[in-house]
């Protein structure tokens, strides 16, 4: 039986199904590699020589050049490898979050029940 | 012989680690998860599990899209902790027992449940945070683990049929291995979140209330629903929930609940149930 409906999209909400996977491979795999220390020192070293390891087009650059995370998700980029990208940029879950939403850092605890709870 | 003496349910939220790890378990912020746990560590006491099977996933720790299991076995005597992106916590690795688990997925595979086996395998807050809600990690842990690791990240995802029937097999398996191993079935994830898009944050405590009702009394219900529907009620990375059928799948068809907790402080709600057999 179908387990997802196309024609039934969820506002605000990419599913990670196989088409994004497709399409974000090279930057998931980027931000994959982030998770050992060495390829953490390589990036933040030197950006743009560590894109050449990826074979990255220059949209999907710019995108991690931007920190441009709700982009970055747009193009397929997974949530759970883009945490990777995020702590090797400084951005945590819940500023990636707050940028998605379209708000400041603030302004989306301010939405929480505990903001505090961090 | 092996048999099944309780099942638990629980979320796995990464700042549960972070707090953990910092000493702030019992800040004004994380008090009320501690306290949900109190009641289960005198009852992890009376049923002295000596085996955990945790049925959690990886989060693009160990496990990448050029090869991607839909179901993964841990079968190793030892499973390290990955590094999440901040380098690794402060816990030792994780115990297994590599001949259980290989019985298991013997068992499993002959049932028609072609599980991915894992001879190295690392750990993250999927595993790890449930690890620390339940027991101390000092000097280490008092417990043996066999991960269970399902795709939850890339679909398509394995059905919350599939989840639950996959729970059944895995009581035959437990219940035909010859040592006298206690085994707690722990499911982890959820319950509603969700992290991608303008979405971010969506939480929905009325519909994750009903699901800890229908896990307990009426899983077939819950078994029944798609992806699709799963997703529009609790968020997209609440789908994890179907992993809680898989343990509840192992029990008895009535169960008796022992204790259920929420709290939803930030981004998910973190629930906590625990089940026994009721005949």
């Amino acid at each position: 039986m179908a387990q997802l409906e196309p024609n039934r999209p969820i506002d605000g909400t990419y599913v990670f199904d196989w088409r994004l996977s497709r399409k974000g491979y090279r930057l998931n795999k980027l931000a994959f590699s982030l998770s050992r220390a060495e390829n953490r020192d390589a990036f933040k070293e030197n950006e743009e020589a560590y894109f050449d390891r990826f074979d990255l087009s220059e949209e999907e650059k710019d995108l991690v050049r931007k920190r441009d995370f709700l982009g970055l998700i747009r193009h397929g980029t997974n949530i759970y490898m883009m945490l990777k990208l995020g702590a090797a940029t400084g951005n945590g879950l819940y500023q990636m979050g707050a940028q998605q939403r379209g708000e400041t850092y603030q302004e989306f605890l301010a939405t929480r029940n505990v903001g505090s709870a961090t | 012989m092996a048999r099944i003496v309780g099942g638990m349910g629980t979320s796995h939220v990464p700042s549960v680690g972070v707090a953990y790890d910092r000493g702030k378990m019992q800040t004004p912020e994380w008090q009320p998860l501690y306290d949900m746990f109190l009641p289960v560590k005198e009852w992890l006491a009376r049923i002295d599990p000596t085996i955990a099977i945790i049925v959690y996933n990886d989060h693009g720790t160990d496990l990448f899209f050029d090869k991607y299991p839909t179901f993964a076995l841990g079968a190793a005597d030892y499973y390290p902790q990955g590094d999440e992106g901040y380098g690794p916590r402060p816990l030792p690795p994780v115990r297994g027992d590599a001949e259980f688990s290989w019985h298991l997925s013997e068992q499993l595979v002959w049932n028609e449940f072609d599980l991915t086996v894992c001879q190295e395998l690392a750990m993250d807050h999927g595993l790890l945070v449930p690890m620390n809600l339940c027991w101390d990690h000092r000097p280490d842990w008092p417990i043996k683990v066999v991960p269970l690791q399902i795709n939850v990240l890339q679909h398509p995802l394995p059905t919350a049929l599939r989840c639950w029937k996959l729970g059944q097999a895995l009581r035959k398996a437990v219940e035909a291995y010859p040592k006298d191993e206690r085994v707690l079935v722990i499911g982890t994830g959820g319950m509603s979140h969700q992290l991608n898009g303008e979405r971010f944050g969506f939480m929905n405590e009325n519909w994750d209330q009903q699901f800890l009702d229908w896990i307990e009394a009426e899983p077939e219900r819950v078994a029944q629903m798609t992806h699709q529907e799963l997703m529009e009620k609790g968020g997209a990375e609440s789908v994890e929930l179907i992993m809680w059928l898989t343990m509840r799948g192992a029990l008895s068809p009535q169960v008796k609940r022992i204790d259920r907790g929420y709290y939803n402080p930030m981004t998910t709600g973190i629930a906590l149930l625990t089940l026994e057999d009721a005949g």
